[in-house]
């Protein structure tokens, strides 16, 4: 192991928080496992450190550690942890406590849970302010009541007598930031604080820590697995592998030449909107993560690196100096591509040609899915309606991905639902080719069952943990007349196609990856050749390296078998790579739609506008639109009238949104947009603030995107 | 960096595991819990009993001997003999044979019949399921020794009643357990992909939904069978349960009552033989609960 | 909040209605021909006729289960078959001594259980949450009547603390020594199981809580472990041992049944075996229904306990 205890120092500032050195034990039944080891890092007053890395890699343990809050088995073994000059490891139970919630705050994933259920909001803050402060009841109160209004909570008051199941999600976030913020702590800890929240929601909680960073001056650990909210958010990065720091440095350098291969890699992986034209490949990463028990010699990242020399493989590299304020444990740092370099290398064409007509191969007119709302009392039947999917229209075309967006509670994974039958329209017609399906899966022919398929998102439930890959694979082949000799050897083939070897055949899911099992899934669905292929947020919940594999799986796939793909997912990059039209859904209805060159470039429906403004983008030099949206999804039950979109809209006009509904305007070319703008106000609107932000950041050769 | 496509088939992954190395991984689970161990071996012990007790048993469990009666435990008589002089020893290990038929078959038929009413209940939801469910929530409002003693006081306490009425208290908690299960996995993606296949009813039931419910119902009729024999000896011991002469542990301690001070021993073996086996069963099903269902604390 | 507790209550009538139906399809029609099975097999025709017309046995059985269902509610309980005395009075004196054993006994293993559960969970994997745990899962094992034997075995014949028998006369005033001391020990004997039910139950819930994020964060935010769980972790992990404790309950009427037998004190349970053994329709109605609206009603109560304590459901 490299004794190394070098870091890149911040601002030149004070350091807050300086690690060494340090390491992380669990004991487990096989003996002790070391999930971070030989760690350093250190930040300055007032700065803000991202801790990137996919699953597995370390990073939370890195933070707990660090603050002593480990799990029963786990223990810090080696290292120093300075807080402000003060040896943390060195203190006792008592002082640490002290320590926690005054000097250091954490802020963590999903703010529903991280609040009391049965305590109101405002206790729990004010019980920080209390403690550490030593405040009286009315003085904590006040101070609580400040640090709403700093986190600009709408209404602290009436929040602050609620308990946290009434309060939304990105309510809540806040909430645990003001909690967090209470003793303006000298180092806030925030761990994957926007994974759980919505784009929109993601962007405006991200808002809120850059304004913390310039109001208070606490040192920020900012763990998360996305690039792009670095870029966004952080000062500096340190990118995680495995246990180990691969590369750390100013996100501009980093960002713009990367000096490890893995930084290199993951950059790669993910499709954003500056990367040109759709259908390339993405960038993979051959292999897994090793497992903590059988760590390889010399650099861990070697097995997976194709830079990788047999020198690689005997001694474990250094975090060495690779320039001002960047450092990189890649002993062949010299050598690493450019970003540009590496594209070109890995961006093989899968572009194929493509022809201009094409057939309608399905079309869903007018949709709606309403359901009951739930009986409040044996003699109250409420006749009001939770309106999922309320009056959608769409269609896909033959071999092309319609890419359907939309944040939760768009309606777009009932509007899949209904498209197979899962779920029975209230309204509304669905037609292959021409022909009406039946409303549900009981009343379609078999055929018609076999022509459409779906891949889910959790990949944990979409296989029955009780049958083999094969079996799964070889049902819908059985069942849709693959005589049975045949089936063990096209289960193979499929297996061939989703890059799965022969030995995968008899190992049961609980044995495979979360992307092996969405692999297996996917196999599952082209078992049945079929013509259409829904797939629902088919790579949300799995590591961006996976994801990369599988959008290029589902394009290679697309291009040999000529399938249709309803493309549903949350996320605008992925759908803008993989779709040839996209339709943004809001609320249960569409609010713009058509092909994805048109979407997504202006004029855009404000809502799409908004979307796009707040994603992210791992480059730190690409200026977005601030456009934030405010307060949160209405409810599917009392839905806005006129524009459903009205109470949130930033380009809202006036009475005529409350009051009437928009029509669709049809643009030049595929593009339609439910809006009370006409295009050419949209142009102008749009034009307005792009010049603005221009205005910004004045240097040239920025990228300005949306 | 190799590009466009990888062959995810390099190094394993750290959850991957082989299915021999899972049946290795539940044993060594099993193993490390030396107490659920020692449940099982006790349960087992008894299991062997019921099944050999005749030829176990060194005397008839009927044989009296009014000479040697009350003797306290010799080497003739390991736990001593009763206020007939009939053989403790063996009145417990015929004995044995009462409880796992009457606990035993109770079981098994309510396991039948509730994970029936649970499938069906569960998976096809709706009217159905609400009139099951209230009518299982009526059974469940009558504490279950009251409504098998006044079953049990109308229509007699023969042996085929008694099996029937074990198996009618424990039907709702078996049926709503699977109706739980079925809920959650009815709504699990793999059953909604067969349901898109077009798989009949059946198929999803059997194939996709029951093998999954397998464990948790393994678990709660374990618990079941414990309770059952707690609930038969309880009959026994107040003249409900088998009827004599026949061996009953509970009817034997009842008889003990009068002989507290001077035949200790006509209680204590018997009563030792009740919680043994009902800890042990305990004890097992505890240790069950762990192996299939790890991480899942208590029901 | 209203409309929840209306919904139960809905639901409680509608059970209890369900539950009637039941009690007298199991001693009314379940058993054949009444008038046989009260009489005894070898009574005569005249005698079994006179029995059916003073019963209204001849009537069709819906009528007589309005007509059963209708008195019961007015308090009509009728006459029990043996003794000739007014059921009701019968009923509610030695309800009102069941009543008094059941209350010692719910005041000794309520908060015992409970705080022998929170300590389990708390100390989880120790030495002392393995002896809680094991000692639990034995004493659920352990039937009443053996547990009840032990007992006297060790305390009424070996030391003499207490007597051996409870069997007070039944409308023996409570607050005096004398029935004092015959409470403790069947109290004892009812109380061991549900004990360990309770304990069991508690910590299972206690240990979940303990593993949810607002307890981390609670801890993160600096506070002493004893506040981290007194103000944390009981207040929601106390919450679903309301109706652990009211699904107890059925465990206690059970018990009560066993204990009242072997130590002959003259409560409900033993009026209910009394009645089995005489084949005492009226009185085995009447039991088993009282029995089932206080074990519903104490349900109810818990419903509405948990829904007032429970903010998810009070401000929905």
């Amino acid at each position: 192991m490299a004794t190394t205890t070098e870091t890149t120092t911040g601002r030149g500032s004070r350091n807050v928080l300086e690690i060494e050195g340090l390491s992380v034990a669990y004991r487990t039944e096989e003996g002790d496992i070391f999930p971070v080891r030989d760690v350093s890092l250190t930040i300055g007053k007032g700065e803000s450190f991202g801790l990137v890395g996919e699953s597995g890699s370390g990073k939370s343990t890195l933070a707990m550690g660090a603050i002593r809050y480990l799990p029963a088995n786990g223990r810090v073994t080696a290292g120093r942890v300075l807080l402000s000059g003060r040896d943390l490891l060195s203190l006792s139970g008592k002082e640490m406590r002290s320590v926690w919630g005054s000097r250091v705050a954490v802020v963590y994933q999903s703010p529903g849970n991280a609040l009391n259920p049965s305590i109101r909001t405002g206790n729990q803050i004010a019980e920080v302010a209390r403690i550490h402060l030593g405040m009286s009841k009315q003085e904590a109160h006040q101070r609580m009541l400040e640090m709403l209004e700093k986190v600009k909570m709408p209404d602290p008051e009436s929040v602050a007598r609620r308990y946290p199941h009434q309060l939304s999600g990105g309510m809540l976030q806040r909430c645990v930031v003001a909690q967090a913020m209470v003793t303006n702590p000298e180092l806030l800890i925030l761990d994957e604080p926007t994974t759980a929240l919505d784009v929109t929601t993601q962007a405006v909680v991200l808002d809120l820590v850059a304004e913390l960073k310039q109001e208070f001056d606490s040192a920020i650990l900012y763990i998360t697995h996305d690039l792009g909210v670095v870029a966004r958010v952080c000062d500096r990065v340190g990118v995680m592998y495995a246990g180990e720091f691969m590369e750390q440095g100013a996100i501009r350098h980093l960002f713009k030449r990367p000096l490890h291969p893995y930084t290199l890699n993951l950059l790669g992986c993910v499709p954003h909107f500056s990367l040109g034209p759709r259908r390339k490949t993405l960038n993979t990463i051959p292999g897994f993560i090793p497992r903590l028990d059988e760590l390889p010699e010399g650099c861990i990242f070697a097995p997976r690196c194709s830079l990788a020399e047999p020198e690689c493989r005997v001694a474990q590299p250094p975090l060495v100096r690779a320039g001002e304020d960047h450092l990189t444990a890649c002993r062949r740092w010299p050598v690493v591509p450019t970003p540009a370099e590496h594209m070109d290398t890995i961006t093989a064409d899968l572009m194929q040609a493509r022809g201009e007509a094409e057939n309608r191969l399905l079309e869903a007119r007018d949709v709606k899915k309403y359901y009951p709302v739930p009986a409040q009392g044996p003699f109250r039947k409420d006749k009001r309606k939770v309106k999922s999917v309320d009056g959608m229209t769409i269609w896909i075309d033959e071999g092309r991905t319609l890419g359907l967006v939309g944040e939760s509670g768009s309606g777009k994974t009932t509007m899949a639902r209904t498209i197979i039958g899962l779920v029975e329209p209230t309204e509304g017609t669905i037609s292959l080719r021409g022909e009406v399906l039946g409303p549900t899966t009981r009343s379609r022919t078999r055929d018609v069952l076999r022509r459409i398929q779906m891949v889910f998102q959790n990949p944990d439930a979409s296989l029955n943990p009780r049958q083999t890959v094969g079996q799964s694979i070889g049902r819908p082949l059985a069942l849709f007349g693959t005589p049975r000799g045949e089936i063990p050897g096209r289960v193979l083939e499929l297996l061939e196609a989703v890059h799965l070897s022969p030995s995968y055949y008899r190992r049961l899911p609980s044995e495979l990856s979360g992307g092996e099992k969405q692999r297996v899934a996917i196999a599952r669905a082209f078992a049945a050749e079929p013509d259409l292929i829904l797939c629902d947020e088919p790579i949300a919940s799995l590591d961006v390296s996976v994801q990369g594999s599988l959008m290029n799986l589902l394009t290679t796939l697309q291009a040999e078998k000529g399938t249709s793909y309803l493309f549903i997912s949350h996320d605008l990059s992925a759908v803008q790579h993989l779709s040839d039209w996209v339709c943004v859904a809001y609320l249960g209805c569409a609010m713009e739609w058509g092909d994805a060159g048109d979407v997504l470039n202006p004029p855009y429906h404000p809502y799409t506008e908004a979307l796009l403004s707040a994603i992210p983008i791992p480059d730190p030099d690409v200026i977005q639109k601030n456009i934030r949206l405010e307060g949160s999804v209405p409810s599917a039950v009392d839905i806005p009238p006129g524009c459903r979109f009205h109470t949130r809209c930033p380009r809202f006009i006036g009475d005529i949104c409350v009051e009437e509904e928009p029509p669709w305007r049809e643009g030049e070319g595929d593009h339609w947009i439910y809006c009370h703008h006409t295009f050419e106000t949209l142009v102008e609107m749009q034009k307005e603030t792009l010049r603005l932000a221009d205005h910004d950041h004045g240097s040239p050769g920025v990228e300005v995107q949306v | 960096m190799s590009a466009s496509v990888d062959t995810a088939t390099a190094t394993p992954v750290p959850t991957r595991r082989s299915r021999g190395e899972t049946l290795r991984l539940y044993g060594r689970r099993l193993l490390r819990q030396p107490i659920a161990t020692v449940g099982t071996v006790v349960f087992i012990i008894f299991l062997l009993m019921a099944l050999f007790g005749p030829w176990i048993a060194p005397y008839g469990f009927e044989e009296q001997s009014i000479p040697d009666r009350l003797q306290s435990p010799t080497l003739q008589h390991p736990f001593g003999t009763d206020n007939f002089g009939r053989d403790v020893f063996s009145r417990i290990v015929v004995g044995a044979r009462g409880i796992f038929l009457l606990g035993g078959t109770g079981t098994i038929l309510a396991v039948m019949m509730g994970t029936t009413v649970g499938l069906i209940s569960g998976y096809f939801g709706g009217l159905l399921d609400e009139i099951l469910m209230r009518l299982l929530d009526v059974l469940l409002s009558i504490p279950s020794l009251l409504l098998a003693l006044v079953l049990l006081g109308t229509v007699g306490p023969s042996l085929l009643n008694l099996i029937l009425v074990v198996a009618v208290l424990y039907i709702p908690m078996i049926a709503r357990v699977v109706r739980s299960v079925v809920l959650d996995l009815k709504t699990k993606e793999f059953v909604e992909a067969a349901r898109i296949r077009g798989e009949r009813d059946s198929y999803v039931l059997f194939r996709e939904i029951l093998p999954n419910a397998l464990p948790p119902l393994l678990v709660e009729a374990s618990m079941r069978f414990s309770y059952s024999i707690f609930l038969v000896a309880s009959l026994g011991f107040l003249g409900l349960g088998v009827q004599p002469p026949s061996p009953d542990w509970g009817l034997q301690i009842n008889e003990a009552r009068n002989y507290l001070e001077s035949a200790p021993w006509m209680l204590a073996f018997p009563a030792l033989a009740i919680s043994l086996l009902v800890v042990g069963t305990n004890l097992m099903s505890d240790g069950l609960r762990r192996v299939l269902q790890p991480g899942r604390e208590d029901s | 909040m209203l409309s929840f507790i209306v919904r139960r209550l809905g639901f409680m009538v509608l059970t209890l209605i369900l539950a009637s139906l039941l009690i007298f399809a199991a001693t009314q029609i379940l058993p054949g021909d009444v008038a046989t099975m009260v009489l005894g097999r070898f009574a005569t025709e005249q005698a079994l006729d006179n029995f059916r017309g003073e019963m209204g046995l001849n009537r069709s059985l819906v009528v007589q289960y309005g007509d059963w269902l209708f008195s019961f509610v007015q308090g009509d309980w009728g006459e029990s078959l043996s003794t000739r005395a007014d059921v009701r009075d019968l009923v509610l004196e030695r309800l009102r001594n069941s009543a008094m054993l059941a209350l010692v006994a719910f005041v000794m293993y309520v908060p015992l259980g409970i705080v022998l559960g929170v300590v389990a969970a708390i100390r989880r994997n120790s030495w002392v949450d393995h002896v809680i745990s094991v000692g639990s899962l034995a004493f659920i094992g352990l039937p009443e009547f053996v547990t009840g034997l032990l007992l006297i075995a060790v305390f009424a014949l070996r030391l003499d603390w207490f007597p051996s028998s409870s069997a007070i006369p039944p409308d023996a005033a409570f607050f005096d020594r004398h029935t004092l001391e015959r409470l403790v020990l069947p109290a004892l004997t009812i109380s061991l199981v549900s004990l360990a039910y309770i304990a069991r139950m508690t910590r299972s819930s206690t240990v979940e809580v303990l593993g949810m994020d607002y307890v981390r964060t609670a801890y993160l935010k600096g506070l002493s472990r004893s506040r981290v769980i007194g103000r944390h972790v009981l207040r929601n992990a106390l919450l679903p041992t309301v109706t652990v404790v009211a699904i107890g309950i059925g465990w206690l009427i059970g018990g009560l049944i066993v204990t009242e037998s072997l130590f002959g004190f003259p409560g409900i349970g033993r009026l209910l075996l009394f009645g089995i053994q005489r084949r005492d329709l009226p009185l085995i109605q009447a039991t088993t229904m009282v029995i089932v609206v206080i074990f519903t009603m104490a349900n109810l109560l818990a419903d509405i306990l948990y829904g007032y304590l429970n903010p998810r459901i009070r401000f929905r």
